[in-house]
């Protein structure tokens, strides 16, 4: 197993597969190679005096990030976008956001436009990518199995996977969690929280670091405002007192409305 | 949330430096996770105790510093210690505070042999 993000034996899942595993990092052959340390260790110590086990501890200095594995992945992947011109985007939501409505639609409009392709991340089933695959759009589906976010190595496993074009967009819909994923780089240029206004319009005070982490948030299914009790401006002032550079748009994936203004974001940032 | 994925995460790190910093055995790993992230301590420990098994850190005791946040106080126009996010400027009670630090995950330093 990857102990990078748990792949290789584990659960994840690409496109049904077993993920490849990050064999330099795999914890089997550190293991090996730690044992054959020791025992050289053993015969030719410095001065060969040395007797492990009676040896004093000492402190070692670390400071690094937990993360910091995933976050050389994330950078790996955005190095690949920067140099093909790649726009990549990473979708995150609760489940039920209708994040996976949106986007479809947000691929019919403009695949005239663009190339573009899609990773999916649930934990299981390609019920999604099957549902982006019929608009006309390359997807691939990663499992996470009991996972519960997609991390920047799966991300790179799935971009060798999809060998997206130059100049295209990538739109990454991450497992629908409020908490995890916003943890996670994958190396996109953004993170985009999707909120529907059939959810509390507290989310963003309950869901903090989702929220900070999040350059855009699409407030989805506006054009069910006349039934539901929420009350939009509230809710934006609350994801601004977490985040006050948070670009928010009201869309409804359904109707429609709203969605140009996400596009022409889209046109602008993706040149 | 991602406790598993985190412990999983610093056994890496700590078998990576072991080559480099020539140990064989973990007694203590120390770290600092920020108030405002979203690790919970408890899960981390249960996590780290059950991913180490069977490695050179089998049985390291996991000693967590919880750091205060930090805030940009545009009232006071300086940065102060915030130990909620949304709470108010502990300096002058302003509403006005942003957040720019307390969500790190930090491996700091170990105590190896």
């Amino acid at each position: 197993m990857c102990t990078v993000c748990g792949c290789g034996e584990g659960e994840t899942r690409l496109e049904g597969q077993a993920m490849p595993a990050a064999t330099k990092n795999a914890p089997h052959a550190h293991d090996h190679h730690h044992h054959d340390h020791h025992h050289h260790h053993h015969g030719h110590g410095e001065a060969g005096v040395s007797v492990p086990g009676l040896e004093p501890s000492r402190l070692v200095k670390i400071e690094q990030d937990i993360l910091s594995k995933n976050d050389q992945y994330a950078a790996r992947n955005r190095a690949f976008f920067t140099e093909k011109k790649i726009f990549a985007l990473n979708l995150v939501s609760s489940p039920g956001s209708g994040k996976t409505t949106l986007l479809t639609q947000t691929l019919q409009d403009l695949q005239k436009n663009y190339e573009i392709a899609v990773i999916e991340g649930d934990q299981q089933t390609a019920n999604d990518a099957e549902r982006i695959r019929e608009t006309g759009v390359p997807a691939v589906q990663i499992n996470t199995g009991k996972g519960c976010h997609l991390d920047a190595h799966m991300v790179g496993h799935a971009i060798e996977d999809l060998a997206p074009a130059p100049q295209s967009l990538i739109f990454i819909e991450n497992v629908g969690n409020l908490v995890c994923p916003a943890a996670f780089d994958l190396g996109e240029a953004h993170k985009v929280a999707i909120l529907s206004i059939t959810e509390g319009e507290d989310k963003p005070l309950k869901y903090p670091n989702m929220f900070a982490a999040a350059d855009v948030m699409l407030l989805n299914k506006m054009d069910l405002l006349p039934y539901v009790p929420f009350d939009v401006e509230k809710c934006e002032a609350m994801a601004r007192k977490i985040n006050p550079n948070i670009l928010i748009f009201r869309v409804s994936a359904l109707s429609g409305e709203g969605l140009e203004a996400w596009y022409k974001w889209i046109a602008a940032k993706a040149k | 949330m991602h406790e598993m994925a985190l412990a999983s995460h610093m056994l890496a790190i700590i078998t990576e430096q072991a080559e480099t910093q020539n140990y064989d055995k973990v007694l203590r790993v120390c770290l600092e996770i920020g108030i405002f992230s979203d690790v919970e301590p408890e899960a981390m420990r249960f996590c780290f105790e059950a991913v180490t098994r069977d490695s050179l850190a089998e049985n390291a005791v996991l000693e967590i510093e919880r750091p205060l946040g930090q805030g940009w106080c545009m009232d006071c126009a300086q940065t102060v210690e915030m130990s909620d996010r949304l709470g108010s400027c502990p300096a002058c009670g302003s509403a006005k505070v942003q957040i720019t630090g307390g969500d790190q995950m930090r491996i700091k330093e170990l105590e190896v042999a």
